[in-house]
Parts: structure tokens; C-alpha cells; sequence
């Protein structure tokens, strides 16, 4: 069994940027709701929250290897668990790449410290299982 | 359009190099662009074009320079009459 791992940072400062420039616009087009939930504490969205969420759909592009295929930023969605930990929930296209490539078993971390938020995914990849193998088709 | 293009990735691209001087096919990832500036590039675009890009464009390639925006966005004008 292989694995593949992504790792994502963004900066804290930029998300606040985007969500005081663009508003509703930045956060509905590219977080799902449940992501924007879990970021907003009552009193607004937590821009550091955002930005380890942006970071882990980075990190989780890095893992699916879509190439120059478009894939929507809300089919790569993190789920929070509690207080402590999150997982990857793909749907789309961006599940059917993963079951294409063979992946499985994401697991995410996420961490925030001052201006800067990080994502670490790491996927099962088990070759015998893909559908498509581009080193036989190429 | 070239130069309303290269004002907005200058404001939202966050570039590590002078934005005015980069070539028109020049690589805006190699230049710094990250992305989640790309995504601010795209949505200051389409306030500025009055262009939605639709989730089919939202790659790597349609923001990686000035001349493949500003191919997308004669693409999507060309997809909208005007009213």
C-alpha cells in the first residue's frame, strides 16, 4: 500500500482580506456550509478557522493530482468532530478523482498560530484498485 | 484589457515581483501568486468584467498568466450577449 500526502499554508490575513473585500460572495463560492457553521462562533466568521480549511482543500488538491482539471473548491469539504479533530469529505468530482486514482482513508490536520493557518492530508493509495492508471494509458 | 487585467493582479495577486513588469504570457505562480490569490484575482475580475466564471474554468491554467485571463474572459464574453 502506498500513500500520498499534501500539505497546504495560507495566510490568515489574506482570508480576512477576501471575506471584508468579497463578502458572501468568497465565502459561499468556495466553503461549504457546514464549513462556514463550524467557523462562525456567533459573532462572525473566524477568519483563522477559514484559512486552515482553504489550506486543507490545498493540501488535498496536492493528494488527488487533478492536473489542469477544473475541480470545485465545495466537492473538498472538512468536517469538524467534536472539539478536536476533522476529517476530508469529498464529494463530485473531486470523489470521483480519489475512487479513480485509488485513494482512500484521507486523514487531515489542521493548525492555526498568528497570520498563518496549515493542513497536512494523507490518503491510502492502493494501486490494484484504480480504476484508470495513466502510466498504462499514456 | 491587458492593462485593466494586470491592475487587478496587482491588487489582489499578492506577487512577489512588480506586477508592471511582468510579460503578458509570464507564469503569475512562478511570479507568487498562491492559490488563494488566484481566487481573489478571479473574483475582482468579475466585478470588474461583469463575468461569472463558471466552475469549468476555475483551473490552474486560466489564471496562470494575463493572456490565458484575458483568453477566459473574451471566452465568457463571447458566451453572454449583451443586453
Amino acid at each position: 500500500m502506498a500513500r500520498r500526502v499534501g500539505i497546504d499554508l495560507v495566510s490568515v490575513n489574506a482570508v480576512r482580506d477576501s471575506i471584508r473585500q468579497f463578502g458572501d460572495r468568497y465565502l459561499k463560492r468556495f466553503y461549504t456550509e457546514a464549513e462556514l457553521r463550524d467557523c462562525d462562533t456567533g459573532q462572525g466568521i473566524v477568519a483563522e478557522r477559514l484559512a486552515a480549511r482553504f489550506a486543507a482543500k490545498e493540501a488535498t488538491l496536492k493528494v488527488l493530482r487533478p492536473g489542469d482539471e477544473a475541480i470545485p473548491w465545495r466537492t473538498i469539504g472538512v468536517a469538524r468532530h467534536g472539539p478536536g479533530w476533522v476529517t476530508v469529505e469529498l464529494s463530485g468530482r473531486a470523489a470521483e478523482i480519489a475512487a479513480e486514482s485509488g485513494l482512500s482513508d484521507f486523514e487531515l490536520s489542521i493548525s492555526h498560530e498568528d497570520n498563518y493557518a496549515s493542513a497536512v492530508v494523507i490518503a491510502e493509495v492502493d494501486l490494484s484498485n484504480r480504476r484508470t492508471d495513466p502510466m498504462m494509458s499514456a | 484589457m491587458t492593462e485593466e487585467i494586470r491592475q487587478i493582479i496587482a491588487d489582489h495577486g499578492r506577487l512577489s515581483v512588480d506586477a508592471a513588469g511582468l510579460a503578458p504570457d509570464a507564469d503569475l505562480y512562478h511570479a507568487g501568486m498562491t492559490s488563494h490569490a488566484s481566487v481573489n484575482v478571479m473574483l475582482a475580475l468579475e466585478d470588474h468584467f461583469d463575468v461569472e466564471f463558471p466552475d469549468r474554468m476555475l483551473k490552474r491554467s486560466v489564471f496562470e498568466s494575463i493572456s490565458a485571463i484575458e483568453a477566459a474572459l473574451n471566452e465568457l464574453r463571447a458566451e453572454t450577449p449583451v443586453s
